[in-house]
């Protein structure tokens, strides 16, 4: 089936089969492999993407689905000339990852979370990211990261 | 894990979704949030040769004020239920239940219509609304249908919808300012329910419903009978088991889920009085 899905402000035709989760689309279609695949059972986050402008877990959505759609995934959060979105910042500053891997599915969800309340409690950024699972850093900076970011 | 193949086709309203399911047949499914249906096709378990997305029927999409109830229409996510000041108001329970299904990421997703469909005994709006006293409508190729919640669970996984019908909408009879509480127990967030429990309480009504009791969801009306009677909450609550019939799995066996169950409805009815 033929779909047209804009990808970080670029459209992107193409031919997929109907079965084509959406986090296949994005790495393997489109090439951007920051989205990463972590249990596939939608449960660890890893693969969180915008869709409209909300976090969606991208392996529990075909890419059928987002015909038409708006996706942002966690390359298209810089700016043009490098600079970094302030929540990567807030990362980078704050020590909020280890090994990566869960850190482009946690960015994508805490920008999502800011979205909708911008200035959270910690308790609300710990239930925020309750999508999301981290298995080296035990979350403590990954919250700080986040509450950093909705401070400035 | 990648689902079997399967055909796809969008529905842009309830009454061409409908038509699409009807020519296609036994094996084809609705697709809406798909956070039900997608994690059981990626595993095989299910395997349907056909989806009608109706992820696009927006007008299906709709939280309004009836008057002795609040219709919710199908389409509207959990997200927007969760979110809602009208629910939040006239059906706390509801608005709460729905902020505990699954995570942010899921809830952007999953729709109303699809987890009362789906009818997992181990999800949290089909017991919540259960509790309610809900009615869920139904529309099919000869028309539409209101079914009581309590008339509509049927076994594992399976409602009284026909094939090649639809929900369309939840009524869910407003509160009116009754006690309420809902006990989730689990042992990591975002997961399902060990043993979970929706309940209100105005004085001698009451409505009280179990997550993951059965192979359906279950409602408490032992615990309600007693109550009514004028029972203590300690002794309506020993009545928790009394219409469940627990499974035991890797999380729970059969006793120790008898035994949460009365807990939580103890705390349950506590917290609601």
């Amino acid at each position: 089936m033929e779909i047209s899905v804009t990808v970080n402000g670029v459209t992107h035709t193409g031919d997929v089969e109907p079965r084509t989760l959406l986090v296949q689309y994005i790495r393997e279609h489109i090439g951007l492999t920051g989205t990463n695949i972590g249990c596939d059972t939608s449960s660890c986050g890893a693969c969180s993407v915008h869709l409209n402008g909300e976090a969606v877990k991208s392996c529990t959505v075909l890419a059928v689905q987002a015909d038409g759609q708006e996706i942002t995934t966690i390359e298209g959060l810089a700016a043009e000339d490098g600079t970094l979105h302030p929540m990567q910042q807030a990362f980078q500053d704050n020590h909020g990852l280890q090994c990566g891997y869960c850190t482009p599915g946690m960015v994508m969800a805490a920008t999502s979370l800011l979205k909708e309340n911008p200035h959270p409690t910690e308790e609300e950024v710990r239930i925020g990211l309750e999508g999301n699972l981290c298995r080296c850093t035990g979350y403590h900076n990954i919250v700080q990261s986040v509450l950093a970011a909705a401070g400035q | 894990m990648i689902p079997a193949a399967f055909d796809y086709v969008r529905a842009g309203s309830a009454e061409e979704a409908i038509s699409l399911i009807g020519e296609h047949g036994d094996e084809a499914k609705f697709l809406a949030g798909g956070h039900s249906l997608l994690p059981l096709m990626k595993l095989r378990l299910a395997q349907p040769t056909v989806l009608v997305d109706i992820g696009r029927v927006t007008d299906l999409s709709y939280i309004r004020d009836a008057g002795d109830h609040i219709a919710i229409g199908a389409l509207t996510r959990h997200m927007d239920v969760e979110t809602s000041d009208l629910v939040r108001a006239e059906v706390p329970l509801l608005a709460h239940a729905a902020g505990h299904v699954g995570d942010p990421q899921v809830r952007h997703r999953g729709t109303m219509g699809g987890t009362i469909a789906h009818a997992d005994s181990a999800s949290d709006l089909p017991a919540t609304t259960l509790a309610l006293g809900a009615t869920y409508v139904a529309q099919g190729p000869n028309g539409t249908r209101e079914i009581a919640a309590a008339d509509f669970y049927q076994g594992f996984l399976t409602s009284v919808l026909e094939p090649d019908e639809m929900l369309t909408e939840v009524r869910v009879p407003k509160m009116n300012g009754a006690g309420w509480s809902f006990q989730k127990f689990n042992r990591r967030a975002q997961d399902w329910a060990i043993v979970g429990v929706a309940a209100w309480r105005r004085n001698g009504d009451s409505g009280v419903a179990l997550v993951n009791m059965g192979d359906t969801p279950i409602l408490a009306t032992s615990v309600s009978s007693a109550l009514a009677g004028g029972a203590s909450i300690e002794d309506a609550a020993e009545q928790a088991v009394a219409e469940a019939s627990p499974q035991a799995d890797l999380n729970a066996s059969v006793e120790y889920r008898s035994h949460l169950a009365k807990v939580l409805v103890k705390r349950a009815l506590t917290e609601a009085s």
